[in-house]
């Protein structure tokens, strides 16, 4: 299992597009992913699931971890990891 | 029937007057059935799901023709939750125990809606609603009925609901829909936003009163602007709402055909209507919403989403997209404005008692010598061929302000030397946001070629107050009389000494302040893009004689609240 801790930039945190693009992005991956958001209370939850997501209550500047499990983890955490460095694509 | 007025919050703006359209959302009840196998049950829920994807495609396409990709966004979201793995798996849990496809689904949705539902943050918890809304979808397909009955409206009608879902909203014929009122919802819901987008007047949050008051064609009258509805609304008013319509449509159309045109007093004299931006896109809002320059670019993001400093190299190219989008409009650039509230980490900053007092803005820019001029030497680059200025935030004397523009002649001469392409002739100037640089700007003004008034700062120095503080965010007021004396010292000092005087702090696009600023003989007015048209509208209606009368006869009040008093009642005539 990998595992990767990142501060989320975004203005609206995980919310509305990022939330979209990083469920997105979690999507195109065999491996199992978990995501939970450090900066508040809370479980790890399905990275896949939206609404899952969306009960983390990740805003600008909370830090997330995020784990992945299976044959292309160390892709999934790769591509989750420079989605949310580059600010979801926005500069 | 006495006419009866309604107070709720004003969620799109325009006048509908017509008949009330009651719409009660058909009555979706789970059958009580014994459930079929897991498979049979499994079967009819994949099949429901596929029939809502295909429907909510359509409802996407359609407001994507009509509103534009963004608004159509709402119904991704949903297509998302659709097809989200925890909803799919807490039905396959539910109907494996025994419930039937029905039960699982309101089950799974209304435990998942029930989780965002009591999120603290107001915008999370609203996503509850979305759930609800695809949880609603499936289960309606599930039971064999037509999309929406919205599709009952015949006449052109007042839709009066308990709450709309985005869906209802985006179903919303617009021939028919005059406007529509809801006991439930704010601001920032939906279908507040989506009414917004497609122009169709609204009140939310009329509370139940509204249900009670109105049956089927009931005669009603709906002034969005202000969130007031008035039922079975006398001769009287009817014409008064027509008269507000008209007034409206054709301030509309002024106001549309003000975007391409330059800000004029209504005696003629020239006023730049400009924009604050923070980023490339919103530099293409500005121009679409009739910016005639860039009166700040902020340049902050630059230096807060990298763990390291921003390299020449990316400001620059940044940069000149944002002038190149600009044309040959001014553009002033803002030099790094940050301090202790939100330090980035490669800066070392001490631990600040009152970061707002503290080491930020230009005192950084002075203190890091290089920091500083790698933003100068990008911004006089990109500069070749625009018309771009530079501008310090937060100087309070002249000494800072002349050690500043020596660092921009030492970056103009190094530039020279090593044969480096830059704009030459770039004016300097200085934002008056600390009552120190207000009341010394006939001193400042051997050093900047301009001023502009940032009225967000220079109200909290002036006033003492913190306005993120809630205890007294109600002192925070802008218009107060010794923030007005400030701001008329500062346009009237820097008019003696030849040098021009913009505002680019909030109070520059609030229509309660721009007649007051006009008379002051403010000569640019920068603002969120999407205030510009107003603004535009606003001082084209007035005469410089008539601003100054207003601005006299503001000055003569001792108390902000008589002064906004005063200044909403002048208005009325005017917007």
């Amino acid at each position: 299992m990998l595992e990767a801790t990142i501060p989320v930039k975004h203005k609206v945190g995980l919310h509305a597009r990022p939330a979209s693009l990083f469920v997105q992005t979690a999507a195109k991956f065999s491996s199992a992913i978990k995501v939970k958001n450090l900066s508040a209370n809370g479980n790890f939850v399905d990275a896949k699931s939206i609404i899952m997501v969306l009960t983390l209550g990740v805003m600008k500047d909370h830090e997330i971890v995020i784990q992945t499990e299976g044959a292309d983890a160390d892709a999934a955490l790769a591509a989750l990891k420079s989605l949310i460095e580059s600010n979801f694509g926005e500069s | 029937m006495p006419e009866k007025t309604l107070q709720g919050i004003p969620a799109s703006d325009g006048i509908a007057i017509g008949p009330a359209f009651r719409y009660i959302p058909t009555e979706l009840t789970v059958p009580a059935r014994a459930a079929e196998s897991a498979d049979e049950e499994l079967s009819r829920f994949d099949a429901a799901r596929e029939q809502a994807r295909v429907e909510l495609q359509g409802l996407s396409d359609a407001i994507e023709k009509r509103a534009g990709k963004e608004e159509a966004a709402i119904f991704e979201a949903h297509r998302e939750m659709l097809n989200d793995p925890a909803l799919e798996g807490r039905v396959r849990e539910l109907v494996g125990s025994g419930q039937t496809a029905e039960q699982a689904l309101v089950n799974a949705t209304d435990e998942l809606a029930g989780l965002l539902a009591g999120m603290n943050d107001e915008l999370f918890a609203a996503r509850a609603l979305d759930v609800k809304d695809v949880g609603r979808r499936i289960l309606r397909v599930l039971l064999g009925l037509p999309d929406t009955a919205l599709g009952a409206v015949t006449e052109p009608s007042v839709i009066i609901a308990s709450d709309l879902t985005p869906s209802d909203t985006a179903s919303l014929d617009p021939h028919l829909t005059l406007g529509f009122c809801t006991v439930h919802g704010g601001l920032t819901s939906h279908s507040a936003i989506l009414a917004r987008t497609l122009g169709i007047p609204a009140i939310v949050g009329l509370g139940e009163s509204l249900l009670e008051s109105i049956s089927a064609q009931t005669p009603l009258a709906l002034d969005g602007k202000e969130g007031v509805l008035i039922v079975a609304p006398a001769n009287q008013t009817v014409e008064i709402f027509q008269g507000r319509k008209q007034q409206r449509e054709s301030r509309m159309q002024v106001m549309k055909a003000s975007v391409d045109k330059e800000a004029r007093t209504a005696n003629g004299r020239r006023v730049e209507v400009a924009a604050n931006i923070g980023e490339v896109a919103s530099a293409h809002t500005a121009v679409e919403n009739g910016a005639e320059g860039i009166g700040l670019l902020r340049t902050e993001f630059l230096y807060l989403e990298d763990a390291q400093p921003p390299s020449e190299e990316k400001q620059f190219r940044i940069y000149r997209d944002i002038f190149k989008v600009m044309g040959d409009r001014p553009v002033i650039v803002r030099t790094l404005d940050i301090g202790g509230d939100k330090p980035p980490s490669y800066l070392p900053f001490p631990n600040e008692m009152n970061p707002f007092l503290g080491w930020r803005a230009i005192r950084i820019s002075l203190d890091e010598p290089e920091l500083f001029k790698k933003q100068i030497r990008a911004i006089l680059r990109a500069a070749m061929g625009h018309n771009a200025r530079i501008m310090f935030p937060m100087v309070s004397d002249l000494d800072e302000l002349r050690r500043a523009r020596d660092i921009v002649d030492t970056v103009k001469r190094d530039l020279a030397l090593a044969s480096v392409e830059f704009a030459f002739d770039v004016p300097v100037g200085i934002m008056v946001e600390t009552p120190a640089a207000a009341v010394l700007v006939d001193v400042l003004a051997e050093a900047s070629d301009f001023f502009s008034l940032g009225t967000n700062d220079l109200t909290q120095y002036t006033l003492a107050v913190d306005r993120g503080n809630a205890k007294v965010a109600n002192l925070f007021q802008p218009l107060h009389p010794a923030v007005l004396r400030l701001i008329k010292q500062t346009i009237d000092a820097a008019h003696a000494n030849g040098k021009w005087v913009g505002m680019c702090g909030e109070l520059a696009g609030m229509t309660k302040a721009i007649p007051i600023l006009l008379g002051f003989g403010l000569d640019e007015f920068s603002m969120n893009p999407r205030a510009i048209p107003e603004a535009k509208y606003l001082i084209g209606q007035l005469t410089d004689e008539r601003a100054r009368e207003i601005a006299n006869q503001a000055m003569s009040f001792g108390t902000a609240t008589d002064i906004e008093d005063y200044i909403k009642g002048t208005l009325a005539l005017y917007v």
